[in-house]
């Protein structure tokens, strides 16, 4: 019982994190219908500003944390406008592909530049481990902190999403990008403030990781960002709290199977996961069947 | 019949193919070729195979799957097993890879080919890791640490042969008219099913194909460089073969086979600089798809035909359309 209560607290954390990032999936596939391959290296790049925040500029953790968002914001925008605008109306595999180059061309610029070594990323705070159930059961103030964090920044999505004039805008390009369009918002510019905060979120799980595991290197993003788009589909990609359930089932799940199994075997599970939700129920756990229209 | 076979295009192709067989041998071994040309030279036929196999799916059934890696793995254990642990001929184990692989293909088509587009390459991507992630468990098959001690018997001959195989089979099944369903399946899935096509299975028979020889490029692959691993398999292989396809055009036989050759040679030459190759590649691939995202040679086909054409034997037709 208190290895399933730690595995949970494992899971937790790391189930966040993707939560997260499969944000910036979700939100992205929402409103251009296009799976950003590049998130997870966007994520990776936010840990790497993260570092360098800490390290260079010696910074402490929320401004790291602050810092390394603005720069994945401005870098999701730049990401956005020279990528994927001139595709805007191309074929959807065109848009794929060009998903798939640019997650390279991130990967390997940063290696080419810093090397494929991981670094070490700077202790930012002692760690405080509190026990419970007699030393069986311990959670870090690492764990705490991803898990306040992420709450903080989700309530603060939902508040731009439903409260703001720029989630208005972004909730109607959405549903639908014409109508909207017409009714006089700037389209360009509500899917350029997505990809931002996508990518703030990213960036923000970059510093998280950074701190969780106290490495970062430039591959980093390749497995987490599969896994959080994992969990977007998981919770029916589109949908805000489905990719937060999403992720929160991954991690747990991935906990599990490495408590109880073959930590060799975490991998594969996720995508099975993956595999069996598109066959039983493509649209994800939130998701409502639409049917394609002839 | 015999004299649609024996026409003189035909002839003069095979004499040309024979003499590129024969000649290159006897060039590699009067030392003429060196073993770096070699190398660059087998590395294409085998990346041909690659390409032309994933062309067909991608390309020309327009099924967007990126797990090509899986097959190829598939195909390389086997064969490796066939060799290493049971003594098999090579032919034997060539064949033994490729139904392996094949067999993966069936597995994963029939389930997985009802979804489209993202959901669909995801899904592929996510069985090839399932497939690296499985072979990594097994001890059998090495673990993480993969085969060694492979004998190497691909040469340029096996290579080459196989090359040729391959491109005559999907070039002849392009060109049928079960080709041609999987062509409409591309352009149009619902009207092809409103015409009467059996979607399903033109995908799976395009997808098992294109594992099959997938499969045999693995097996060459492996019995060429002699060491497998799990990780040599990844999203990175996959990405490599697409990339193939993607720049020589997708739907374009002729096209996969300059892509793959032109990469291969940018592999070849940019070896020591990893990271720079893939950074290149990736530039290639955003580019090609900003500006011309048909590939090079879009869905057009190099052939005899058009050397005649430029030569003035003029078909009256065709000068109108094109």
């Amino acid at each position: 019982m208190t290895e399933f209560i730690q595995q949970l607290i494992n899971g937790i954390s790391v189930g966040s994190i993707y939560a997260l990032i499969a944000l910036g999936y979700t939100m992205v596939y929402g409103i251009i219908k296009l799976i950003n391959f590049a998130h997870g290296d966007v994520y990776m790049l936010g840990a790497f500003a993260g570092l360098y925040a800490t390290l260079v500029l010696k910074m402490s953790f929320v401004p790291a944390l602050l810092f390394s968002m603005i720069v994945c914001a401005i870098l999701g925008i730049i990401i956005e406008r020279l990528a994927y605008r001139p595709l805007r109306n191309a074929p959807k595999i065109v848009i794929l592909i060009t998903a798939i180059g640019v997650s390279f061309f991130l990967e390997y610029t940063t290696m080419y530049f810093l090397g494929p070594q991981p670094r070490a990323f700077p202790a930012i705070f002692k760690e405080v481990s509190y026990s419970f159930f007699g030393g069986k059961v311990t959670i870090s103030n690492r764990e705490i902190t991803i898990v306040v964090v992420t709450i903080v920044l989700m309530i603060l999505l939902q508040y731009i999403v439903h409260n703001t004039k720029i989630g208005k805008a972004m909730r109607a390009v959405s549903y639908d990008m014409q109508a909207a369009r017409l009714m006089g918002i700037n389209v360009d510019s509500t899917i350029s403030a997505t990809f931002a905060l996508g990518s703030a979120l990213a960036a923000a799980a970059g510093v998280l990781v950074g701190v969780y595991y106290n490495k970062v290197f430039p591959l980093m993003g390749i497995m987490f960002g599969l896994k959080a788009f994992v969990s977007a589909v998981l919770g029916g990609i589109g949908i805000i709290p489905g990719a937060m359930t999403g992720g929160l089932i991954l991690g747990i799940t991935e906990a599990l199977v490495s408590g109880y199994g073959s930590s060799l075997y975490r991998d594969p599970v996720a995508f099975v996961i993956l595999i069996l939700i598109l066959l039983v129920k493509p649209s994800g756990l939130f998701g409502k069947n639409v049917r394609e229209k002839v | 019949m015999l004299k649609i076979w024996f026409t003189k295009e035909n002839l003069t192709v095979t004499v040309l193919l024979l003499a590129v067989l024969f000649g290159v041998q006897f060039l590699a071994q009067a030392g003429i070729f060196t073993p770096f040309i070699m190398f660059v030279l087998i590395q294409s036929a085998i990346y041909i195979i690659l390409t032309v196999s994933l062309n067909l799916v991608v390309g020309f059934t327009g099924q967007f799957s990126i797990g090509h890696a899986g097959f190829m793995a598939l195909g390389a254990y086997a064969s490796a097993i066939m060799t290493l642990n049971f003594n098999a001929p090579f032919i034997v184990s060539l064949l033994v890879g490729a139904i392996v692989a094949g067999i993966g293909g069936v597995i994963i088509g029939i389930p997985t080919l009802r979804l489209k587009g993202d959901y669909l390459a995801i899904a592929t991507l996510g069985f090839a890791e399932i497939i690296r992630g499985v072979i990594t468990n097994i001890d059998y098959l090495g673990g993480a640490y993969g085969l060694m001690g492979i004998t190497q018997r691909t040469n340029w001959l096996w290579a080459f042969g196989c090359m040729l195989v391959t491109v005559m089979v999907i070039k002849n099944f392009v060109q049928s008219s079960h080709g041609r369903a999987c062509i409409s399946v591309r352009e149009n899935e619902i009207a092809a099913e409103a015409m009467g096509i059996n979607t399903t299975k033109y995908k799976v028979i395009a997808f098992t194909m294109g594992s099959f020889f997938a499969g045999i490029g693995g097996a060459l692959l492996a019995h060429y460089i002699t060491f497998i691993e799990p990780n040599a398999f990844n999203f990175l292989k996959s990405f490599d073969i697409l990339v193939m396809v993607i720049l020589g055009g997708q739907g374009s036989i002729t096209g996969s086979v300059m892509g793959a050759v032109a990469l291969t040679l940018v592999n070849a030459f940019l070896q020591s600089l990893a990271e720079l190759r893939l950074v290149i590649y990736a530039i290639i691939l955003i580019l090609v798809m900003l500006f011309r995202p048909q590939g090079l040679l879009g869905s057009y086909e190099l052939s005899f035909k058009l050397f005649q054409r430029k030569r003035g034997v003029n078909h009256g037709s065709h000068s109108a359309d094109a």
